[in-house]
């Protein structure tokens, strides 16, 4: 078994690999690499200037904590509608369901100006808070509204098909030892969905750090108070800053390469567990 | 004792134990409806609402001015190169992973995914650092009198590169649970590797590459952040719609930004309608394979 290859009757393995791989290089890979050996012209204390200003860490606070926030609200309730879906029957429940996928389907430029509308000092619902003095557009509390919307499927679409495979019988079994419902719910259904609740947050999370189209339009972007990681990078990139936005971009790179890291594990972790239930 | 006192007609008498009385079950239907009202519903009904606003002349306007109708034929076009090509990475990838064993599979697998948790921003700086006047190859190219980075090349790059990874997860889990049973047989009856694919795999897998497809299709048609990067805004000749929405809605011409969006969420509900469409086909295809 020291081959790189098992043996097997099907032809094309070399043709069907080649291509994959080409076209990954040329699309991915090649570029991908092109900017991390364009930042190595850099010296690490240029580097580290660059991606540490006042400026610079203060879009990271906003970036990480309104993403943060985000999820964990998706957390929450995408578990809540996941269960709805899967548990109880109402009227229009296809339909709903359907619709849970809609922020991957609208382009983010529309989910920007619509929220953005909504969520003005005389919008729809912006109305209601401006008289308490709490404006939600154009401030941090616009750009987490514009994360959640962006996360919102990722929590229910993971935590969904684990509910539906929980078998009846491990909940019958514990309602016949005694237990309550609500003990059922912690001890029995809570820790089967976890991996997948954690797996959704990630998801969300990690979507929420990069995203950049649904949140500029709300997000006011004013310096230092919100102005999002992706966007600063643009504006280097439109002050001919090349450096500044190669070095920005790394970090942001890195990131992603470490919440696909955890996403990976949390889903081995997922299918682990499935597969010992 | 109490979960059983409580009826719930509809359902059989053994799941009692294993539900919620009527109230918990209402409200928290309530509740979720409630967040989803919020969060999608509303902001759904919002973009139609004031793409509307102004009447219907407004509307039309909008949407069939020459810049508009320029931006509708960018994104067509950029989806048409695009989708096509993911599709052809996304059945050789499946190919390769999901009926072969091979050393750094699960390496590779992870690369095809990597695209998603890439910031759209990046995506599109990545290419001005290859393309781009300042790039690796940017002298070559300005000398040869090509243009990647501010032209239609560069704004199909920036697409496929966002789109890469749909096809090919789509297909990778449905292939493997099918095996190679089947392949072996034909192979071994003395088909060749194409009539194989073409006669055996491919009719398996037709619902998940259409499935992948319609999803790839709506963001490569929707994609704003990495074409933003290396479009440059020329209007009426690198615009996608996404973009198309940004300019008039920063030159406060709400009434055709809206207009405009509300194409692109068109777009959107035609996709999660087809999506529903091809799942439950899917579905039957699975029941049909069963029974036989």
């Amino acid at each position: 078994m020291n081959k790189f290859k098992q043996h097997s009757v099907l032809p094309g393995f070399n043709l069907a690999l080649g291509f994959t791989l080409l076209y990954l290089s040329l699309i991915v890979l090649i570029p991908l690499s092109a900017t991390f050996i364009r930042a190595s012209a850099l010296s690490w204390p240029e580097f580290w200037s660059i991606v540490t200003t006042p400026r610079v860490l203060a879009s990271y606070r906003l970036t990480f904590g309104a993403s943060f926030a985000a999820a964990l609200v998706n957390a929450v309730f995408g578990l809540l509608v996941a269960w709805v879906l899967v548990r109880y029957r109402f009227p229009g429940k296809k339909l709903v369901d359907a619709l849970v996928d809609l922020p991957f389907a609208l382009p983010t430029a529309v989910a920007g100006i619509a929220l953005t509308a909504l969520y003005a000092g005389n919008g729809w619902i912006g109305q209601f808070f401006e008289p308490l003095g709490i404006k939600i557009a154009f401030t941090p509390i616009g750009i987490f509204v514009a994360l959640t919307f962006i996360g919102l499927p990722f929590v229910v679409r993971t935590v969904q098909p684990v509910l539906e495979d929980i078998e009846a019988e491990l909940e019958e079994a514990a309602a016949t030892l005694g237990a309550t419902r609500f003990q059922t719910f912690s001890r029995v259904i809570f820790p089967t969905v976890m991996p997948a609740l954690m797996t959704g947050f990630a998801l969300a999370f990690a979507r929420a750090i990069g995203e950049y189209g649904s949140v500029i339009f709300i997000a006011g972007n004013m310096p230092m108070v919100s102005e999002i990681t992706p966007l600063l990078i643009i504006t280097k990139l439109e002050q001919y800053d090349y450096a500044g936005a190669t070095a920005l971009a790394v970090v942001m790179l890195v990131i992603s390469f470490i919440m696909l890291l955890v996403i990976n594990l949390l889903q081995w972790w997922t299918r682990h567990r499935s597969a010992l239930a | 004792m109490s979960a059983i006192a409580i009826s719930s007609p509809g359902r059989n008498r053994n799941a009692r134990a294993t539900t919620e009385s009527a109230w918990i079950r209402r409200s928290l239907i309530s509740i979720a409806l409630a967040f989803l009202t919020l969060f999608l519903f509303v902001p759904l009904i919002s973009v139609f609402y004031e793409a509307l606003k102004k009447g219907l002349d407004v509307y039309v306007a909008a949407a069939t001015e020459p810049e508009a109708v320029s931006a509708i034929k960018l994104t067509l076009t950029a989806a048409a190169i695009a989708v096509p090509l993911n599709v052809i990475f996304g059945l050789a990838a499946a190919w390769a992973i999901a009926k072969f064993e091979f050393r750094g599979k699960s390496v590779l697998t992870t690369l095809i995914d990597l695209p998603f948790s890439v910031s759209p921003v990046v995506a599109g700086l990545i290419y001005v650092l290859m393309f781009g006047l300042q790039g690796w190859l940017g002298p070559w190219l300005a000398e040869n009198d090509i243009k990647i980075i501010f032209a239609v090349p560069g704004i199909v790059l920036a697409t496929i590169f966002v789109t890469v990874p749909f096809i090919a997860r789509e297909l990778i889990p449905l292939m493997q649970a099918q095996g190679t049973e089947e392949e072996e047989a034909a192979v071994i009856l003395g088909a060749s590797g194409w009539q194989t694919f073409f006669r055996v795999t491919l009719p398996n897998v037709k619902w998940g590459v259409l499935y992948g497809t319609i999803l790839c299709n709506a963001r490569a048609m929707g994609e704003f952040g990495a074409v933003s990067v290396v479009s440059g805004h020329i209007r009426g000749s690198t615009n996608t719609l996404p973009l198309h929405v940004e300019i008039l809605y920063n030159e406060y011409n709400f009434a055709a930004a809206f207009a405009v969006a509300s194409l692109l969420a068109l777009l959107a509900l035609v996709t999660l309608g087809l999506k529903m469409l091809v799942e439950t086909r899917a579905k039957q295809q699975e029941e049909n394979v069963g029974e036989h």
